[in-house]
């Protein structure tokens, strides 16, 4: 994927990389964008708060119930293993929760696998149990501290040691945007980046059937030929748009489409037929995009 | 009719004969392009691996059959070629897009991890984690130093001057512990308690408690050690005014024996977590002839090792602090806390060298 990115993909292309498997097939891979992430985050923590609250007010119920049911010496016993069953629970839910998850064979939190992202080593190998632990260890420095530290040092209490630390803390708080493969303190430690992983679904092939195909209305019986003028003024950017407008199939979307492009080749735009007009169109479009590509010419968009 | 779309038209049609051998749907005869020709006759192998990654990322690797499991390598080398392919002569962005998340997906897992978590714990106790103690040997005799020091100087302040014990000791553990107090009142703070009742919930506590300040202690040492330095002599400042208030009245013994029963398992930890921090500070500042990225994430791994090594510790640190301790004589406490330490030492030092020397020979 050199030089010829269509503009629609250029914010992207920045974010593209090549990770060389161990057998050396390269992958494209792409770098999680720091909003995602910081969508998944909260995702994740909004997960764990209900997850924790919820335990934590059921616990209390039990607690109380425990109290009121029986009185005396002998309910001690009881309220103490509610007590040790809570206390660990925080513990295990807080800290294990990225863990688990990061280990398992999707490599992503649910905040993350909701957002398309996934933890991968840096260096095309496994992603080992260490390096998720380690990644998940510095979250006390990255996020807690520093949120706690923007609350109290501008209250002036902590003076200037308050505000040292603040600064301090904010480095590794604004890290991941300070390394073009955003990465934050726990993936350096780590050796780990957060990718994409994308889940598409294969769609149906747009030109076997219908107006594709033949280039006739199956509706009006119409013929629609382009010829060579009318298809050299779209490139590949306007023909991967005219797919889209194909696959989501809006009438109102097909209509101001198919009038754009007659009027731009001087046609006269007819209504009613829209679908069979843009469906040769684009089969059209795309073999002759497609033939040209084989032989090492590529039109990026309508203006290349 | 353009000439375009001619060469489009005609130059499959050629081929004809290859593709019917292939047992060719309708539909493939039917796509005009010969890219979607070249999708259709492919995306059978290419569902079958979805399905394959589909239950493999669901964790149900037993539904597999023994063909989907052999065939799964073959089909991700496909898929990848596939892609190269599409890549040069498609401009079907759908299918592009599809093809990438497919061998994206199917290149984790069949590089994915292959040994589960319970294999990866069973290597992780009988070797690895006293390997990676023995790794950063230099942070801990580094960690260790500190916390010798802060013990003195906590013990050294407090001696010239009995108002550094309020500046060192915070509020919530000078109850009745404070200069002046009497012998008897000291010696009941280190009392044997009569009966276990609340003690399981003290341990659970503690070991949240300190487990959390340990992966602080950690995550702070990655801070370029510093801050994680300051929180050890900070911390060790307080045992050393401590164990000065006790010596006043001449209960050192009993005190030492008192804190050794957990605390030479805890302060042990502690003192793991601050050297696996210093550890990667330390890398990180002096990467030697590797890139600071590669140092870093080699040191992270190891001190993600130590951590969960000190995690289980303060298991042990916690369960004898809430009974032994509270339970047991002064002579059990002192047997204890030493063999405690004894055992920590040769399970972390001694431990599974002979094993190293087989590696390194085979």
């Amino acid at each position: 994927m050199s030089g010829a990115v269509a503009p629609h993909l250029a914010h992207r292309a920045k974010r593209m990389r090549q990770m060389v498997t161990p057998e050396g097939v390269a992958l494209p891979l792409t770098v999680g964008a720091r909003s995602a992430r910081a969508g998944a985050l909260i995702l994740d923590y909004v997960i764990l708060l209900t997850i924790t609250i919820a335990t934590a007010i059921f616990l209390s119920y039990v607690f109380d119930g425990i109290t009121s049911e029986q009185d005396g010496e002998e309910i001690s016993g009881a309220r103490e293993f509610v007590i040790i069953v809570f206390s660990l629970f925080w513990f295990i839910a807080w800290n294990g929760y990225f863990m688990v998850m990061e280990m398992g064979p999707r490599g992503a939190t649910l905040g993350k696998r909701a957002v398309g992202l996934r933890v991968a080593s840096r260096d095309g190998g496994r992603l080992t149990p260490e390096a998720v632990i380690a990644r998940n260890l510095l979250r006390d420095i990255e996020l807690f501290l520093p949120l706690i530290l923007i609350l109290i040092a501008p209250s002036g209490e902590t003076g200037l040691a308050g505000w040292g630390a603040l600064l301090w803390f904010l480095t590794f708080m604004l890290f991941p945007f300070f390394n073009k493969d955003a990465m934050r303190a726990g993936d350096v430690v780590a050796g780990t980046w957060v990718v994409e992983a994308p889940k598409a679904k294969l769609d149906h092939a747009i030109s076997t059937g219908g107006a594709a195909a033949k280039g006739t209305s199956s509706l009006t019986g119409a013929e629609y030929k382009f010829g060579e003028d009318e298809l050299s003024i779209y490139g590949e950017y306007e023909l991967q748009t005219l797919e889209r407008v194909l696959r989501d199939d809006r009438p109102e979307a097909l209509h101001a489409v198919a009038e754009v492009i007659c009027r731009k080749i001087g046609w006269n735009p007819g209504a009613g037929d829209e679908r069979a007009f843009l469906e040769a169109f684009y089969s059209q479009l795309r073999a002759r995009l497609e033939g040209d590509m084989r032989f090492g010419k590529r039109k990026a968009d309508k203006y290349a | 009719m353009s000439t375009a779309t001619m060469t489009a038209t005609a130059i499959p049609a050629s081929k004809g004969d290859i593709r019917n051998e292939i047992e060719a749907p309708s539909l493939i005869e039917a796509a005009a392009l010969r890219s979607d020709k070249f999708r259709l006759e492919r995306e059978d192998e290419w569902k079958r691996l979805e399905i394959i990654l589909g239950l493999m990322e669901k964790g149900r690797i037993k539904r597999l059959s023994d063909d989907d499991v052999l065939a799964l390598p073959a089909l991700y080398r496909m898929a990848a070629s596939s892609l190269a392919v599409a890549r040069e002569t498609s401009l079907d962005a759908s299918t592009i897009a599809y093809l990438e998340s497919l061998v994206q997906r199917a290149w984790f897992q069949v590089y994915g991890p292959r040994e589960g978590f319970f294999r990866w714990f069973r290597k992780f106790l009988s070797g690895g984690l006293s390997q990676s103690v023995r790794d950063i040997w230099l942070d801990i005799c580094i960690a260790l130093a500190v916390m010798v020091a802060g013990t003195i100087v906590g013990w050294l302040l407090v001696a010239r001057d009995q108002e550094w014990f309020y500046i060192l000791v915070p509020a919530q553990f000078a109850d009745v512990r404070q200069p002046g107090a009497s012998r008897e009142v000291l010696l009941d703070t280190l009392k044997v308690e009569n009966d276990a009742s609340g003690m399981s919930a003290f341990a659970a506590q503690l070991f949240t408690n300190n487990s959390s300040v340990c992966i602080l202690a950690f995550a702070l040492g990655f801070a370029f050690g510093v801050p994680s330095l300051l929180l050890l002599v900070q911390n060790l400042a307080i045992l050393g005014a401590f164990m000065w208030l006790y010596d006043s009245q001449g209960l050192l013994p009993e005190f030492g024996a008192w804190l050794a029963v957990h605390g030479t398992t805890e302060l042990f930890a502690i003192m793991l977590s601050s050297a696996a921090g210093i550890h990667i500070g330390r890398k990180m500042a002096f990467p030697g002839r590797r890139s600071i990225l590669t140092a870093a994430s080699d040191a992270g791994k190891r001190g993600a090792q130590v951590m969960v090594g000190v995690v289980l510790m303060l298991v042990f640190a916690a369960l004898l602090e809430a009974f032994p301790r509270q339970l047991a004589e002064t002579e059990t406490r002192g047997l204890i806390g030493a063999f405690m330490l004894i055992f920590w030492l040769t399970y972390f030092f001694a431990f599974g060298r002979g094993r190293e020397r087989e590696e390194l020979e085979a």
